[in-house]
C-alpha cells in the first residue's frame, strides 16, 4: 500500500474500496500538474514574454528603413515630422515620398501604390505595428523633447528592412524608465541618432543633471497614463 | 424513564436551596436521543418545503451571477457608482456580510475559551453561517474592481509584465489578507469540529455513497482516546488562533475607511465600533436563522429559550456599544472643531440621506434596547422580529457611513447623490440567494448541531452529577 490514507483509514476497508488506495497518488500527481501549469502560465502569459515582440507584418509598400534611415541617413523627422509637436508620431503622406521619388526611381513598379496614392489622394493602408491600448495615453512629443530617443521603444529601425515590434512595450517597460529616467536619458541633439552610445558614467553624471535641469517629471502616478 | 433529580447541595430546613443552572438540554434527553434527533434531520426524507426553498434560493443566486456577468462584460458603470460616490452598495454589502460572519467566530472561539457551555448547540450552524457570509462578502470587493481578470495581480504578489505589485501600505490589501485568513481559519475550525460528527454520520449511514462521503471527510475517526486527545488539542489551538481574528478582521475592514481622509471616515473610534457592530449584526443573523430552524426541525430541547435569551443579551450589549459609538462620533465631530467633520455628521442626520440615518438609528439603537426586558428576550416572535430589524439596521449603518461621507466631501462643486441601479439591487438580493442556497445544503447534508459537544454539556456527561458517569442515572 503506497503512502497516504492507509494509516488514517485503518480498519475502514468495508467503507473504502480498493481503488481508493491510489487516490493519494492521483491527488499528488494532479496537484503537481495543476501547480506546474499555473506556474508556467503565469511565467509566460503574465510577463513580458507574452508581448508583441517579433510582430512583423508585410506592408503594402516594401519600404526599407535600412536604405532610407540607415544608408541615406535621413533624419527620422523628415517623414515623421509631427513627432516633436504632437502626441502622435505621424506616418507620412505619399507627398513626402514624392519629394524624392518624382525624380528617383520614378517609374519603379514597386512604387506604384505610392504614385497612385499621391495622384488619387488615397492614403496607403499601412499596417500599424506599435499600438498602445485605448486606456493608455502616450505622448511622443514630451518624450523626444526630453531626451528619450526613438530607439528605446522602437529599436534600431535604421537597421530594419521591414519594421518589426522590437520591445515589449508593456506597462513594466514604461514604468521601469519612469522610475529611473536618468538611466535612459540622452542629450537632446542625440535623440534621433539611433547609433548613439552613452559614454561610461553618463547616467550618473549627466543623466541625473539633465533630469534635474530639464525638470523631467517622469510621473509614476496612475493618472500619468490612465485618465 | 427519566429519573427524579435530587439536588445533593440542597439543605433541609429554612435555608434556601442553592440555585442550579437551567439545563442546556431540556427534558433530560439521553445521549442517544441527541444523536438520533440531529442525525435524523440529515438521514430522514427531504422535508416538503426544502425543494421549493432550495430552487427559489438557487435561482436568486443564479440571478446574482447573471448580474455579475453583465457587470464584468460591460463595466462597473452598470452600477449607480460615479463621482463623488465611488463606493456604495458594493462595499456596503461587503461590510454587511463580513460583519455577519463575526458571530460564528465569536461563538466558536471566544465563548469556547470562556467556557460558555451554551455555545455548543448553536456553534455549528453559526460557523456555517460565518463561512457562507464570508463567501457572499468576498464576491463584492472582487467584482467592484472592474477589470476582474487583473485581480490576481493586485491581490497577490505575482510577477507580471505590468510592473504592478500589491500596495502593502494600503488597508485595502490588508483587508484581502485579513478576510482570506479569516475564511481559512473559520473553515478549518468548522471542519475540525465536524470530524467526530462526520464519523457518527458515517457509522449510521446505510448507503454506500453516504458511507464513503462521510467516511472520507471523517479522516478515519474511531473515537479512540488518542483521537479525542488530539482533537481537543487541535480545537483549543484553533480557538486560540481564531480569537484575535474576531477582533482583527473587522478592525482592518474599518481601516478601509479610517485610514483615508474623508470626513466621516477618518475617526479613531472605527475599529472597536466596527467590531461591536459586526458581533451585533452576526448575532442578529444567528437569531434570524435559529428561531425558525429550531421549530422546523424539532430542536426545541437543544436550542432552548435560554439560548435565545443569552443571545439577546449579547445583542443588547453590542447594540449599546454601537449606540455609544454613534453618539461619540457626533460628540467628537463637535469637540474636534473640524468644520468639515462637523458638516459630514450634520449632513448624515439631516442631509439628503436623513432617511437612511434615522432607519439605522431606529433599528440599531432603539430596537435592541427592548432586550432589557426578559419577557421580550424570551418571546421568540419578538426576538425574531427584532433580529430582522438588527439585520436591516446594520446594512443601513454601512450604507450611511459609506455613501453619506462620500457624496459630499471637501469640494462642493462635485457634490452628488447616489441612487442604485437595478443591477445594484438585484446583485445584493442575489447574495441572499447564495447565502440561503449554501445554508439549505448545509442543513440537508451535515449535522447542524455539534452532536458530540452537546453531549458533553448534558448532566449525563458529568460523573459527579446524579445522572452522570458510571452510575447510569440511578443511585
Amino acid at each position: 500500500m503506497p503512502l497516504g490514507f492507509a494509516p488514517l483509514f485503518f480498519g475502514m476497508s468495508d467503507i473504502f474500496p480498493k481503488w481508493t488506495n491510489r487516490l493519494p497518488v492521483w491527488l499528488i500527481t494532479g496537484a503537481v500538474l495543476v501547480g506546474g501549469a499555473a506556474a508556467a502560465g503565469v511565467t509566460y502569459y503574465f510577463t513580458n514574454k507574452y508581448a508583441n515582440v517579433g510582430y512583423q507584418p508585410v506592408q503594402p509598400v516594401a519600404f526599407s528603413h535600412t536604405i532610407h534611415a540607415g544608408q541615406l541617413g535621413l533624419d527620422c523627422r523628415y517623414c515623421h515630422n509631427g513627432v516633436e509637436k504632437s502626441w502622435y508620431s505621424n506616418v507620412p503622406a505619399a507627398s513626402t515620398c514624392m519629394n524624392c521619388h518624382n525624380q528617383v526611381l520614378k517609374d519603379d513598379p514597386k512604387l506604384t501604390l505610392v504614385r497612385n496614392s499621391y495622384s488619387n489622394n488615397v492614403p496607403i493602408a499601412w499596417t500599424q505595428i506599435h499600438k498602445t491600448p485605448d486606456y493608455v495615453f502616450f505622448n511622443h512629443s514630451v518624450h523626444v523633447n526630453r531626451g528619450v530617443s526613438c530607439v528605446h521603444c522602437h529599436g534600431r529601425v535604421d537597421k530594419m528592412d521591414e519594421v518589426r515590434h522590437e520591445k515589449p512595450l508593456s506597462m513594466s517597460f514604461c514604468v521601469d524608465c519612469h522610475r529611473n529616467p536618468a538611466e535612459k536619458i540622452r542629450p537632446p541633439d542625440q535623440v534621433y541618432n539611433l547609433n548613439w552610445q552613452a559614454p561610461p558614467g553618463f547616467a550618473q553624471r549627466d543623466g541625473a543633471k539633465f533630469v534635474h535641469d530639464w525638470k523631467v517629471n517622469a510621473s509614476q502616478n496612475c493618472s500619468a497614463c490612465h485618465r | 424513564m427519566a429519573p427524579v433529580v435530587e439536588n445533593k447541595w440542597a439543605t433541609k430546613g429554612s435555608t434556601p436551596k442553592a440555585l442550579e443552572r437551567e439545563p442546556l438540554v431540556l427534558n433530560q434527553r439521553s445521549l442517544g436521543w441527541i444523536s438520533d434527533r440531529v442525525a435524523s434531520i440529515v438521514e430522514g426524507p427531504t422535508p416538503k418545503w426544502w425543494w421549493p426553498a432550495f430552487l427559489i434560493s438557487a435561482s436568486v443566486a443564479g440571478m446574482m451571477f447573471a448580474m455579475i456577468g453583465y457587470l464584468i462584460s460591460t463595466g462597473v458603470g452598470v452600477w449607480g457608482l460615479n463621482q463623488p460616490a465611488g463606493w456604495a452598495w458594493d462595499i456596503t454589502n461587503f461590510v454587511f456580510w463580513i460583519g455577519i460572519g463575526h458571530a460564528g467566530t465569536l461563538i466558536s472561539a471566544i465563548l469556547f475559551l470562556l467556557r460558555q457551555k451554551w455555545r455548543t448547540s448553536i456553534n455549528r450552524a453559526a460557523e456555517a453561517m460565518t463561512l457562507f457570509a464570508v463567501a457572499c462578502a468576498g464576491i463584492f470587493p472582487l467584482v467592484h474592481v472592474g477589470r476582474v481578470w487583473l485581480a490576481p495581480i493586485f491581490l497577490a504578489p505575482v510577477p507580471n509584465g505590468n510592473g504592478l505589485w500589491p500596495q502593502f501600505r494600503s488597508p485595502l490589501l490588508w483587508d484581502v489578507f485579513a478576510v482570506s485568513t479569516y475564511g481559512t481559519v473559520s473553515l478549518l475550525f468548522w471542519y475540525v469540529g465536524l470530524i467526530p460528527d462526520l464519523a457518527t454520520m458515517r457509522d449510521r449511514a446505510t448507503s454506500k455513497v453516504r458511507k464513503f462521503a462521510y467516511g472520507f471527510f471523517a479522516l478515519g475517526w474511531t473515537g479512540s482516546n488518542r483521537h479525542w486527545s488530539n482533537y481537543e488539542k487541535a480545537y483549543l489551538l484553533l480557538a486560540g488562533l481564531s480569537t484575535p481574528l474576531v477582533l482583527s478582521v473587522h478592525s482592518i475592514v474599518s481601516f478601509d475607511f479610517a485610514v483615508s481622509q474623508v470626513p466621516g471616515w477618518h475617526t479613531t473610534i472605527f475599529p472597536p465600533y466596527f467590531v461591536a457592530g459586526a458581533i451585533f449584526s452576526g448575532f442578529g443573523m444567528v437569531l434570524t436563522l435559529m428561531i425558525p430552524i429550531r421549530t422546523l426541525f424539532g430542536l426545541e430541547d437543544l436550542i432552548t429559550v435560554r439560548h435565545v435569551d443569552l443571545m439577546g443579551k449579547v445583542v443588547l450589549a453590542t447594540g449599546s456599544i454601537v449606540a455609544y459609538a454613534y453618539g461619540m462620533e457626533f460628540f467628537i465631530a463637535w469637540y474636534g472643531g473640524n468644520p468639515n467633520e462637523l458638516y459630514a455628521f450634520k449632513n448624515r442626520a439631516f442631509g439628503p440621506y436623513w432617511w437612511a440615518y434615522w432607519s439605522m438609528i431606529s433599528c440599531n439603537v432603539i430596537c435592541p434596547q427592548l432586550f432589557w426586558f426578559k419577557t421580550i428576550r424570551t418571546n421568540l416572535v419578538a426576538v425574531f422580529i427584532i433580529s430582522i430589524f438588527v439585520n436591516i439596521g446594520m446594512w443601513f449603518e454601512r450604507f450611511v457611513i459609506i455613501v453619506t461621507s462620500l457624496h459630499r466631501d471637501y469640494l462642493p462643486s462635485s457634490w452628488g447623490y447616489f441612487s442604485p441601479t437595478y443591477v445594484d439591487i438585484l446583485t445584493f438580493v442575489g447574495s441572499f440567494g447564495l447565502f440561503c442556497t449554501l445554508f439549505l445544503l448545509f442543513m440537508r447534508f451535515l449535522p447542524m448541531i455539534a452532536i458530540a459537544e452537546v453531549k458533553g454539556v448534558t448532566p449525563q456527561a458529568d460523573p459527579h452529577h446524579p445522572l452522570g458517569g458510571a452510575k447510569g442515572g440511578h443511585h
